[in-house]
């Protein structure tokens, strides 16, 4: 076990080498969770855009569901997906397990009702205040999304970066799905758990330093995102 | 003498409503109302705040469905088709979190291409030529509603319906609004322009359709309303009376 000065000391030797090992976990949890990031967005975005539109019998069980399923237990997602996934499963053909897909998945799953409840209720609020004057244009139901989307970029913006926030730090899905195989689907957030675990901090703590550095970065955005929209009235 | 349209342009007049009503929880806030708008002048409807004025404009530009009645625009029933030959101007301007030049073209490249120099040509007539590139909310008030009227008109209506444009606004918005609505109206736009300014109507009211709680009580010339309205709503409006 090693003391904590001497861990700290060697995670940012790690760091400053740019050890091969750390880089390639570094690079698939970003690989990983970009990907999620992707997919979850254009699904919550789609989501959001014909929820907060639409009048159809349902939409406000559709927006409980949502925001009820904000909450969902990494863990439990990761069980769900592993069912699905594993060889007795009905997807057990596919042999996605322990893959990076498989991880894709579990986060994609997690985050789409996050993106989705959040952007419904950003959507809304535009569509409120734009209604009379798209109705007055008639606009068709395409170009109404469009505008709202693109009208709503900043926010949504910050939407996405919470979806992504809760996906790079999450371990409990993909340590399931993922098996934190080395070389493989072994992410920061599995990693640390794993050489925490084992013993060997220092490994943890540059990756537990990075993820910091990203958690930190992704809210200096939100924040900036929202002053440049404050500044612009775009809010 | 009533002027027609000569350009063969807005098949959307006569404009004809017959048994038009809205209730709201029983109340009724347009009460069988019958009228025809004809000619090809500027049309004020105006009435004391709470008259049913904007209400009935919504209706007729298809932004509500009306309770009963009938709206008929040349004969047609409302759909997408007549609407995208009108344009409305709301009270209070609803602009797109885009610059100046970004909200026009949306309306511009709503009706086909977008013509860089018809829509710079707008802007520099409503006087936002030097704030082209600002984003349209950071403009004042004036400002912002002289932008709706010129995204309207970039939409050539053919029919522009102006829901209390100016009210609150400071006079040389006002003025410029008012002389841009003329323009329109003398390039063959049908005008419909709703207010409760008595002196906005002395001005641009050639035919003048006066409500009051939800009825219109009257429909006659400017001139000739103004000098002798037939109603006691109306004279006491035009007196400068409260009316209630």
């Amino acid at each position: 076990m090693q003391d904590f000065g001497n861990a700290l000391e060697l995670a940012i030797r790690l760091v400053a080498s740019g050890d091969s090992d750390l880089m390639e976990i570094i690079a698939l949890s970003l690989r990983v969770s970009l990907t999620a990031l992707l997919v979850s967005a254009i699904l919550g975005f789609s989501i959001g855009a014909l929820v907060a539109t639409s009048t159809f019998k349902g939409r406000g069980a559709i927006k409980i569901l949502l925001s009820a399923l904000m909450g969902l237990p990494p863990v439990v997602v990761g069980l769900i997906v592993y069912i699905f996934l594993s060889n007795a499963g009905p997807l057990g053909w596919t042999q996605l397990l322990y893959t990076p897909t498989a991880m894709i998945i579990a986060q994609t799953l997690l985050i789409t009702p996050i993106i989705g409840a959040l952007s419904t209720q950003v959507i809304e609020d535009i569509y409120l205040e734009y209604k009379d004057f798209f109705t007055s244009l008639a606009m068709s139901r395409r170009a109404v999304a469009g505008a709202l989307l693109w009208d709503g970029r900043y926010s949504l913006l910050t939407v996405a970066l919470a979806g992504f926030g809760r996906a790079i730090a999450e371990v409990g899905a993909i340590i399931i799905v993922g098996g934190n195989i080395n070389h493989l689907t072994r992410v920061m957030t599995t990693a640390i758990a794993l050489e925490t675990s084992k013993g060997d901090l220092a490994l943890a703590m540059a990756l537990g330093l990075i993820l910091i550095v990203v958690s930190l970065a992704i809210n200096a955005s939100v924040i900036a995102l929202n002053l440049t929209a404050k500044r612009y009235a775009y809010a | 003498m009533q002027k027609r349209f000569t350009n063969g342009k807005t098949g959307l007049i006569p404009l004809e409503v017959s048994g038009l009503s809205y209730h709201a929880d029983d109340r009724p806030l347009l009460d069988a109302l019958d009228v025809r708008i004809s000619s090809a002048d500027r049309t004020v409807i105006m009435g004391p705040n709470g008259a049913g004025k904007s209400l009935f404009l919504r209706i007729i530009h298809g932004l509500i469905a009306p309770g009963a009645g009938d709206v008929r625009w040349g004969g047609r029933a409302m759909s997408d088709d007549v609407r995208r030959r009108q344009a409305m101007v709301f009270q209070r301007p609803v602009l797109l979190r885009r610059s100046v030049a970004g909200n026009m073209d949306f309306a511009l490249s709503l009706r086909g291409a977008i013509d860089e120099e018809k829509r710079d040509a707008l802007i520099e007539r409503v006087g936002l030529g030097n704030a082209r590139d600002q984003p349209a909310r950071t403009l004042s008030g004036g400002e912002q509603q002289r932008l709706a009227l010129a995204r309207a008109l970039a939409l050539e209506p053919e029919v522009l319906m102006l829901d209390e444009p100016t009210a609150n606004l400071d006079p040389a918005s006002v003025l410029m609004i008012e002389e841009i609505v003329n323009e329109a109206h003398h390039a063959g736009a049908k005008i419909i322009f709703v207010t409760h300014d008595l002196s906005q109507a002395r001005r641009l009211g050639d035919e003048i359709i006066f409500m009051h709680r939800g009825k219109i009580l009257e429909q006659t010339q400017g001139d000739v309303f103004f000098k002798a309205p037939q109603s006691q709503a109306a004279r006491d409006f035009i007196e400068g009376r409260i009316v209630t």
